[in-house]
């Protein structure tokens, strides 16, 4: 099986500042790591590949610092990477990110698209929807497990509000995954010890066919005109009373919403 | 030199398997057989041995480099892996036939097997010499019967370098190598010792009652086996250098915690130049020990002579081990004595660099051995 990833390396949330003055995120010292929605794809697509062979190819877009995170999805035993870079793409939106993925994934061989459900760092989740759109592949998003494959058909758990589907999906397809799915694992020496001087295939513009109206800052519909920070503001009051006290007042605040007397 | 993605995986995998059992398998005294299992599932228990024989093929740097990181948080899990890796993987490297090694190098690089050595016997300790293991030949097999003390991994090893005397007339040039494997008939273990220190890592005599094996378990040249041995603990002397300089960084790491946090006399005692003064001092210590660790290192992986190197690397790092744990615990003060503290783990964990693969003093007869040549 054919499968191709795709990845985004990402500021680790989790350890964000916010400049509060200019109200952007301050990027410097900030860890990157792999967007963890698309690590368990990457599990995933390694798992299937021990289990049904072929190869696990990796694609990106981004800066050149994304290599770092390329050296260590080869340590994972991943097969191949591209990176995809260049000004002319700076800027991108989703549609626009999903134009460029799209072109540039015309000119690969693939069976299966795993994307991850959504980054940490836009959490838009429109990146694999709409790149399964632009290929004409069906698609299956949200996924809670990837059960199997059997001729040709990739039988997976997509994950609702309120119930799991089983889903048979025919391939080619696109799904997307969610980092609850799986344990990512952990590098291993034999690929990690390769993976330095393992080389990557760099994607610019004008290596594939893409309309560069479409692409970039000025071919992106969206444009976003103010970012600010949301000031919270405590709306409930606080009183200091015992335990018992507290319960009945409590439950008073409660009492018209309970529709019990 | 050390490669980067390597360094990042030891850690990694330092910090989620090997840290948190360090505690419990010292006071259960027991062999971390689950740990062990995955350094080999993640090719840690090859990084040295060659791709062609399912190796990783990783330099002296990047193995010396992950017994030192485990060693920060486990001395018992650094030990495992620098005798299966200096004393058994590496005397097979060296020395082996081409048969040998493919008989025995994939099964040590997948972790299929783990592996030990065994030189010391009751009599025969820094005087190695005095060997009273015998072989002898019988048809085309040999018979060996003897034991061995103190032996690492013991029980939980599959393939064994021993030594055994092929030409007592000989002395030291009447000495031979031998792989042996567990389970072949004769071959058992004595009780298993109870340590100070390191106890997780399983110690116990290696007992030989008419073991039979074939010539072709003849590691290196018949009665060529003392050089083997020297030559192999040349190794093994890196291993215990990074295992020692990862103890005192172990103890540093956190004793800079401690200071920090620890408020006597109205601020943190960090601010105290006693304190300061200590930190310098056991810095230096590590630092000096770090570059002596690597230079030894570098000179392996570039094929240099490295007899010297590696014996000035041990009697430093194992000294200065004993040292920093000592200044560490003495910083932390009565907490250091608890056993939550880990200080107090790592104190009885750094004496035994002092004594094992090579006394102190057996390190200084090499440096002046040199010297004076």
């Amino acid at each position: 099986m054919k499968i191709i990833v795709l990845v985004k390396q990402v500021p680790n949330t989790s350890e964000i500042k916010i400049d509060k003055l200019t109200n952007t995120l301050i990027r410097k010292g900030v860890e990157s790591i792999i967007n963890p929605d698309d690590l368990a794809g990457v599990e995933e697509a390694l798992k299937l590949k021990s289990r049904y062979g072929g190869t696990v190819t990796c694609v990106t877009m981004g800066p050149f610092q994304a290599e770092s995170m390329i050296r260590t999805l080869y340590g994972l035993g991943v097969d191949h990477a591209y990176l995809i870079s260049d000004p002319k793409f700076a800027g991108s939106d989703t549609y626009a990110t999903s134009t460029i993925l799209s072109s540039f994934l015309k000119t690969l061989e693939y069976d299966l698209i795993i994307a991850g459900y959504q980054a940490i760092d836009g959490d838009t989740a429109q990146v694999g929807p709409q790149v399964a759109e632009m290929l004409e592949l069906p698609q299956v998003g949200h996924l809670h497990a990837i059960c199997g494959y059997q001729d040709g058909v990739l039988q997976v758990e997509r994950e609702d509000e309120t119930e799991i589907l089983t889903i048979d999906v025919r391939l080619p397809a696109l799904v997307t995954t969610l980092r609850r799915m799986n344990t990512p694992r952990l590098m291993n020496a034999w690929d990690a010890f390769r993976a330095t001087s393992k080389p990557f295939t760099l994607v610019r513009f004008g290596d594939f066919p893409v309309n560069e109206l479409k692409i970039g800052l000025k071919g992106s519909p969206t444009q976003v005109s103010k970012t600010y920070t949301k000031v919270l503001v405590q709306k409930a009051p606080i009183e200091k009373v015992d335990a018992k006290e507290a319960s009945k007042k409590i439950l008073a605040l409660l009492y018209p919403y309970l529709g019990v007397k | 030199m050390k490669n980067a993605l390597l360094t990042e995986l030891f850690q990694k995998f330092a910090l989620q398997y090997v840290k948190p059992l360090a505690r419990e398998i010292d006071e259960l005294e027991r062999f971390p057989q689950e740990t062990v299992k995955l350094m080999g599932t993640q090719g840690l228990l090859g990084l040295t041995i060659d791709q062609n024989y399912g190796g990783v093929g990783a330099s002296t740097a990047d193995y010396i480099n992950a017994v030192r990181i485990f060693s920060r948080y486990c001395a018992t899990t650094g030990v495992i892996l620098s005798a299966h890796t200096s004393l058994c993987v590496d005397p097979i490297m060296k020395y082996g036939t081409e048969e040998q090694k493919a008989k025995y190098l994939p099964r040590l690089a997948s972790g299929e097997s783990l592996g030990a050595f065994g030189l010391t016997e009751p009599n025969a300790g820094t005087d190695a010499a005095s060997q009273q293991t015998k072989a002898v030949l019988d048809g085309d097999d040999y018979v060996i019967s003897g034991s061995k003390i103190f032996i690492t991994n013991a029980i939980y090893a599959d393939i064994y370098i021993i030594f055994a005397l092929t030409e007592p007339s000989l002395g030291t040039k009447g000495i031979s190598a031998f792989i042996i494997e567990k389970g072949i008939p004769g071959f058992s273990f004595g009780a298993k010792e109870k340590k100070m220190g390191i106890r997780g890592s399983s110690t116990s005599e290696l007992i030989f009652d008419h073991v039979r094996v074939p010539k072709s378990a003849l590691l290196g040249p018949l009665n060529g086996g003392f050089g083997v041995a020297m030559g192999t603990l040349d190794g093994g002397r890196i291993g215990i250098a990074a295992q020692a300089l990862g103890i005192a960084e172990g103890a540093f790491e956190r004793v800079v915690e401690y200071v920090k946090k620890r408020v006597q006399f109205g601020k943190p005692i960090s601010a105290f130049q006693n304190t300061q003064f200590k930190l310098a001092e056991m810095r230096t210590k590590i630092r000096a020990g770090e570059l002596l660790l690597e230079a030894a290192a570098n000179q392996k992986d570039n094929g240099e002579n490295y007899n010297e190197s590696a014996a000035i690397a041990k009697l430093y790092n194992s000294r200065i081990a004993v040292e920093v744990v000592d200044d560490a615990m003495q910083l932390l003060g009565g907490y250091g004595y608890i056993r939550d503290y880990e200080i107090e783990r790592m104190y009885r964990d750094a004496k035994i660099t002092e004594i094992y693969e090579g006394t102190s003093e057996v390190q200084k007869m090499v440096i002046a051995g040199k010297v004076l040549r």
